[in-house]
């Protein structure tokens, strides 16, 4: 059941009182706190980007190439003498940006079709549930490199094939949690006053299943921007020169041994966000569920 | 259980069909022309024609669907426009050395992820506790393919103890084998042994609540037995299923491992087929896998009924 399932239709009082609690508890974890923090950052340094005092992302220096980390670059160089605190920094929006962008493309789709399945059930719920199965068949990477291989590679075209592999896991979340709300007596109760059918998804379904695909979005948006940097990482994704930490990471692979910190910078930065957005969903998780204290 | 096969079997079948028919219609859609890929330098009008009419490339959609899934069924995955050999013919000569990845990674991730798993569970609360998820949850975010560019980087570049990529027959050289398989089967195995711990506590604490751990205890039996003989046998049915479901996981996980290790198995096989636009190759790659995965969930499934005997009876 959801974690909001008992709130619904009560007194706004009761509603602030649980998002409260459900705060209280969010801050009380230092794990969730800690990924928020991260994720608080890595979005600073993306928007921020335009405005730090580095050089631009495709600024070269052929008198700095491949120099190790040092106070004018201190991430140091890449191969053609850009700097790679510089490309971090750009490369963070377009890591971010694939994973929102391709986890809001699969709620934007999965919902909906989720919704429908639960609430219509019957030939509609079938005929759904049987695609979802069949898109869950295939391995998400499997997929996302078959549909960047399609729809050609770019960034825009990642995070498309990113967002259609992620939106079955939201269709069968989105189903399962519309099918357990619609036991509730509530809905019910909206029939019987004769609330049409969309009335009663945006006012009682939709608010309830909130919760848990809030969370499920979280841990996704981590799954996507490793997805993203795999594809990037392959070279369906980002094009060169455009940074993105996946590219980067692809390009550096060539020169381990003669600049290693090349290989090193956009890893750790992969690895932290990600961190983060698992760190923030699971205290998201914690935070929602009732059987919590 | 025969009759619970017969069903789930039953039920996999529209959904084999769909992806049958989803992976078809993709590679269709493709950019680029597969004849001239295959014709190389050659651009005469007849030859283009000829390699057309020769794999149907004429015929309207649905006709080559068809003509396709009847080749499939009768074991014809058709022929790589690349290499010319049959589909099949490639995926059977790449996927033992992915299997042996795979069988070598999940060995890794039950040896690292169960163990954790226990210890997790038992010291619910503390700094071990609190370690290990923290050390499962940065298995999960790490990157593979950069963990295996910074283990090249350490155990190959610098220490020089194991060859950075290259691979051979394990029937050949074991020894050489095993050498060129353990750093790319380690990076695989991190991020599932990361799955595997995280669901082995999970099912570990449901356990030690239970009446016959209490029980158990209370007869005054040795903790490791109790912990090991009484909880883990029941807490390994969930973490057995789970293992079956990362099959799909250790599929994907090796293609960008096998890219960084250069080994030539099933992941570079879709790497290099979606890059050539080997239609053929990626459709046969597609419907394998997502028709192996659908395999390894209904053996999940029975896996979950013969190991928890209340679930024979449903």
């Amino acid at each position: 059941m959801s974690a909001l399932s008992d709130t619904a239709g009560i007194a706004p009082g009761p509603q602030k009182r649980m998002k409260s609690r459900v705060w209280a508890k969010f801050r009380r974890n230092p794990s969730a706190l800690l990924g928020a923090v991260l994720v608080a950052f890595f979005v600073c340094v993306a928007l921020l980007a335009p405005v730090l005092p580095v050089p631009g992302p495709l600024e070269t220096d052929w008198l700095a190439v491949r120099k190790p980390p040092s106070a004018a670059h201190p991430f140091g160089t890449d191969e053609i003498g850009r700097d790679v605190l510089s490309r971090m920094i750009w490369g963070a929006q377009a890591s971010l940006m694939a994973g929102v962008v391709s986890v809001f493309i699969a709620l934007l789709l999965g919902i909906p079709l989720g919704v429908a399945a639960g609430y219509r059930r019957g030939w509609t719920d079938a005929a759904i549930s049987r695609v979802t199965e069949a898109l869950l068949a295939a391995p998400f990477l499997i997929l996302a490199i078959a549909l960047a291989a399609f729809l050609g590679p770019s960034l825009t075209n990642a995070m498309i094939a990113i967002g259609l592999s992620a939106m079955p896991a939201f269709i069968r979340l989105a189903r399962g949690q519309t099918l357990s709300v619609m036991t509730e007596d509530y809905v019910e109760s909206a029939r019987a006053i004769g609330l049409t059918d969309l009335a009663i998804i945006r006012r009682y379904i939709l608010p309830n299943i909130f919760p848990p695909l809030l969370v499920q979005a979280t841990l996704t948006v981590a799954t996507a921007i490793i997805a993203e940097a795999s594809l990037s990482f392959l070279g369906l994704g980002q094009q060169p020169p455009a940074p993105s930490w996946g590219s980067m990471l692809n390009i550096a692979k060539n020169f381990l041994e003669q600049a290693p910190w090349m290989a090193m910078w956009p890893g750790i930065a992969i690895f932290l966000v990600v961190l983060g957005f698992n760190l923030l969903g699971d205290g998201l998780r914690d935070a929602l569920d009732p059987r919590e204290t | 259980m025969l009759g619970f096969l017969a069903r789930r079997i039953l039920i996999a079948i529209p959904t084999v069909i769909l992806i049958s028919v989803f992976v078809f219609t993709l590679q269709k859609l493709l950019p680029g022309d597969p004849v001239l890929a295959m014709a190389g330098e050659e651009r005469d009008p007849e030859v283009l024609a000829f390699l057309r009419e020769k794999y149907r490339l004429n015929d309207p959609l649905y006709m080559q669907y068809f003509h396709w899934i009847g080749g499939v069924l009768q074991g014809d995955l058709g022929i790589s426009l690349r290499t010319r050999q049959p589909v099949l013919t490639l995926i059977g000569e790449k996927l033992p050395v992915t299997i042996q990845l795979a069988v070598m990674a999940l060995i890794i991730a039950v040896f690292i992820g169960v163990p954790t798993g226990i210890l997790s569970a038992y010291r619910k609360g503390t700094w071990i506790d609190w370690l290990a998820n923290i050390v499962a949850l940065s298995g999960l975010s790490i990157p593979n393919f950069w963990l295996g560019i910074m283990l090249i980087l350490l155990v190959s570049v610098n220490l020089g103890w194991l060859p950075a990529s290259g691979y051979a027959p394990l029937s050949e050289d074991p020894l050489r084998s095993i050498q060129t398989m353990i750093m790319p089967a380690f990076v695989l195995g991190t991020g599932l042994a990361a799955t595997l711990m995280r669901h082995t506590r999970s099912a570990m604490l449901g356990v030690l609540k239970s009446d016959y751990v209490r029980t158990a205890r209370a007869k005054g039996l040795n903790e490791r037995v109790v912990i090991l003989k009484h909880a883990l046998r029941n807490a390994l049915v969930p973490i057995v299923t789970v293992a079956t479901l990362l099959f799909g996981e250790l599929l994907a996980g090796a293609v960008l491992t096998e890219q960084i290790f250069t080994i030539p198995g099933f992941g570079k096989l879709v790497v290099d087929a979606v890059f050539n636009r080997d239609y053929a190759v990626v459709q046969g790659i597609v419907l394998c896998t997502a028709v192996a995965f659908i395999a390894m969930n209904i053996l999940a499934d029975a896996a979950y009924r013969i190991l928890n005997p209340r679930m024979r009876d449903t």
